[in-house]
């Protein structure tokens, strides 16, 4: 299979997801208790047959399902997300202000997990069986079997409440305002600005929760390195590469090491993803204004359109991920294309 | 890899799916030299060695001894409440302190592992066996079956596993043990489901289907007693080391407030409690924390010991 085709067939695949995940999230809000036209009319008013009918027909209630999910698709389509029964506000709105919040969080999370995993994976697998493998290996021990919510705790007692060396909870001081909103993320708003104070206050505020956050994909990447990197120094080609005499610093990084990142790169893709999920814990301990707060406040209240709305944009986002990673990999590694 | 003639039976490398090496597994071949130990019996044999895995596998027993022990114990019962002694520090009356209600912190750690770790073990166990039956299924029947029950899974697996099982957990009228638990078990059969279909499908090529199926033996008989029992070693792994993740993923949920409600001693929701109380009380969500770590260490090592001791390949690494 050719490369294009490799790519057109994995957006197929990615538009089926969406399409299955938008009609789950459609049931779901159709298995929730509760009869839609009793929540917004007073019991009189719903019990009247014409009133019923004539709210039915104007929200297409009295339609067979699958139209009815039609209805909700072209909404969807055209930004009405549904209004959040607990803010009063319209769910997608909310959404827009809040993705940029937690895609900051993600970020500088797998800036940490990379700049520290990866050195880890490398030095642990050169060092096989002696003590900084062992040390790397504990220290990416703890990063995947510490809960996020428990470490988040641990750290903010240690640097924020014992030391006072980092702020606590929250995206920016007290009292201190955001930049005017251009991309919605702090950091960046306020480098276009040149606002080097709200910069640096926000980014002494993303430290603790970015380590949090990115600890256990930190874990992961370290652990999938090592064995790849083991697994390859072993193999024909570097011991070819050494044999016609290169010096161990180029064996390392030009041979073994080049191919011992293709796994990790999935990796990398797959806990990328997977950050979408622990964001919901680590923003619920630093009071942090992204999806996951959102996600926990309307699940905690049974507020459904906006549950509803969380899922479906962590759908959409975890896909494109997915996506890229699968392509990324087709590009740097062919075999995968065929398969 | 060498070998010497008496060792094949018990080293013999296994094709990545577990599917057996025709050459070195001819059946009623006897290997001479060397009594051949059991599969399962090499593996333990293997595992005694690691002193990593063992160590694990006694965290694991540990918390499991002290639930089961808990009536029994001399310790406090974990709902007795005295205001007089609440938020006391860890003392020699209670050496990991009281919380807000004056309970005996270390009562309601130890009870807390009645909760947490075998309703860990227990929906891994669940979810394990429905979800390996229905990749296996799905990978013998193959044709519609086999895309309707993969994509589904797909679908699943393409989802943050957190988020999926709030709304579900919603969905289901709110907090609760129960639920929570149920959500996770929706969130990771599809795994299981896809370990198994990949065995079966590279099983059902074998020659000793084929000839059963020349045979006439029907679909059911073929599945469990000539593909099923040849699948193998990746399964156990990863339900050992899902174990922990079931744990963590079920106090996430309690400790956002939509898994045990109180007054449940429940490890997720004992550190929401300390959470909610302040930094300042920092042994009430200590201890239930430290609690959770070492469980799912424990399956770590274990699980990694288990891998490398069921997968001759990685033996002696």
């Amino acid at each position: 299979m050719g490369l294009w085709a490799f790519i057109a067939r994995r957006i197929v695949l990615a538009m089926f997801v969406l399409v299955v995940v938008s009609i789950a999230t459609f049931l779901l809000a159709h298995a929730v208790p509760g009869d839609p036209i009793t929540a917004i009319m007073s019991e009189r008013q719903a019990n009247n047959e014409e009133v019923r009918a004539a709210l039915e027909k104007r929200w297409g209630l009295d339609q067979p399902l699958p139209v009815q999910y039609l209805y909700y698709v072209n909404n969807l389509r055209q930004g009405d997300w549904g209004e959040s029964i607990s803010r009063r506000t319209p769910v997608a709105q909310e959404l827009r202000d809040r993705v940029p919040a937690t895609l900051e969080l993600a970020g500088f999370a797998m800036m940490f997990a990379i700049v520290v995993g990866v050195p880890l994976g490398i030095v642990s697998a050169l060092n096989h069986d002696r003590w900084p493998d062992h040390v790397a290996r504990f220290v990416t021990l703890i990063g995947t079997s510490i809960p996020v919510f428990w470490l988040g705790l641990v750290l903010l007692y240690v640097f924020f409440y014992r030391l006072e060396w980092l702020p606590g909870p929250g995206r920016l001081d007290v009292g201190m305002k955001a930049p005017p909103t251009i991309t919605g993320i702090v950091t960046f708003d306020a480098l276009l600005h040149r606002d080097w104070e709200v910069l640096f206050a926000a980014l002494k505020r993303l430290v603790l929760p970015a380590i949090v956050l990115g600890s256990f994909a930190m874990g992961i990447i370290a652990r999938m390195l090592r064995s790849s990197l083991l697994a390859s120094l072993g193999d024909d080609y570097v011991r070819t590469a050494r044999a016609k005499g290169l010096g161990e610093r180029s064996v390392v990084t030009g041979h073994a090491l080049r191919n011992a990142l293709i796994p990790t790169v999935t990796v990398l893709g797959l806990t990328t993803a997977g950050l979408l999920a622990g964001a919901v814990l680590t923003e619920t301990i630093f009071s942090w204004p992204g999806l996951g707060s959102f996600a926990v406040s309307a699940a905690i209240k049974l507020d459904y359109p906006a549950l509803l709305g969380v899922t479906l944009i962590v759908a959409v986002i975890y896909v494109l991920i997915n996506l890229l990673v699968d392509i990324m990999y087709g590009l740097l590694d062919p075999r995968i294309r065929s398969s | 890899m060498t070998f010497s003639t008496g060792q094949i039976a018990v080293d013999r490398p296994r094709t990545r799916f577990g599917a057996a090496d025709a050459a070195l597994e001819l059946p009623g071949v006897i290997v001479p030299g060397r009594k051949a130990r059991s599969p399962l019996g090499d593996a333990v044999h293997t595992m005694r060695r690691k002193p990593l895995a063992m160590v694990g596998l006694g965290i694991l027993f540990g918390w499991l001894s002290l639930g089961i022990l808990a009536p029994v114990l001399p310790i406090q019962d974990p709902n007795f409440q005295d205001l007089s002694q609440k938020l006391l520090g860890p003392s020699a009356a209670h050496p990991l302190g009281t919380d807000d209600l004056g309970r005996d912190m270390i009562s309601r750690v130890i009870w807390g592992a009645r909760v947490s770790v075998p309703a860990g073990i227990l929906v891994i166990a669940l979810t394990g066996v429905v979800g390996c039956l229905v990749g296996a299924i799905a990978g013998y029947t193959g044709g519609i079956v086999d895309n309707a029950i993969m994509r589904t899974a797909d679908a699943i697996l393409s989802f943050p596993s957190i988020i999926l099982a709030m709304a579900i957990t919603a969905a289901r009228g709110g907090p609760g043990l129960s639920n929570a638990l149920l959500a996770v078990a929706i969130v990771l059969w599809p795994e299981y489901a896809r370990l198994m279909r990949g065995q079966v499908l590279a099983i059902r090529a074998n020659e000793y289907v084929t000839a059963a199926e020349s045979i006439g033996a029907g679909r059911g008989r073929i599945l469990f007693r000539h593909i099923l029992p040849s699948t193998d070693a990746p399964v156990i792994v990863k339900a050992t080391l899902d174990v922990g993740a079931a744990i963590v993923l079920t106090a996430g949920l309690s400790f956002i407030g939509l898994g045990a409600v109180p007054p449940d001693p429940e490890w997720g929701a004992m550190i929401k409690q300390g959470a909610d109380k302040g930094l300042q009380y920092w042994w009430y969500a200590a201890a239930p924390g430290l609690a959770i770590m070492s469980v799912v260490m424990g399956l770590n090592f274990f699980g990694d010991g288990l891998r490398d001791a069921l997968d001759p390949r990685r033996r002696g690494r």
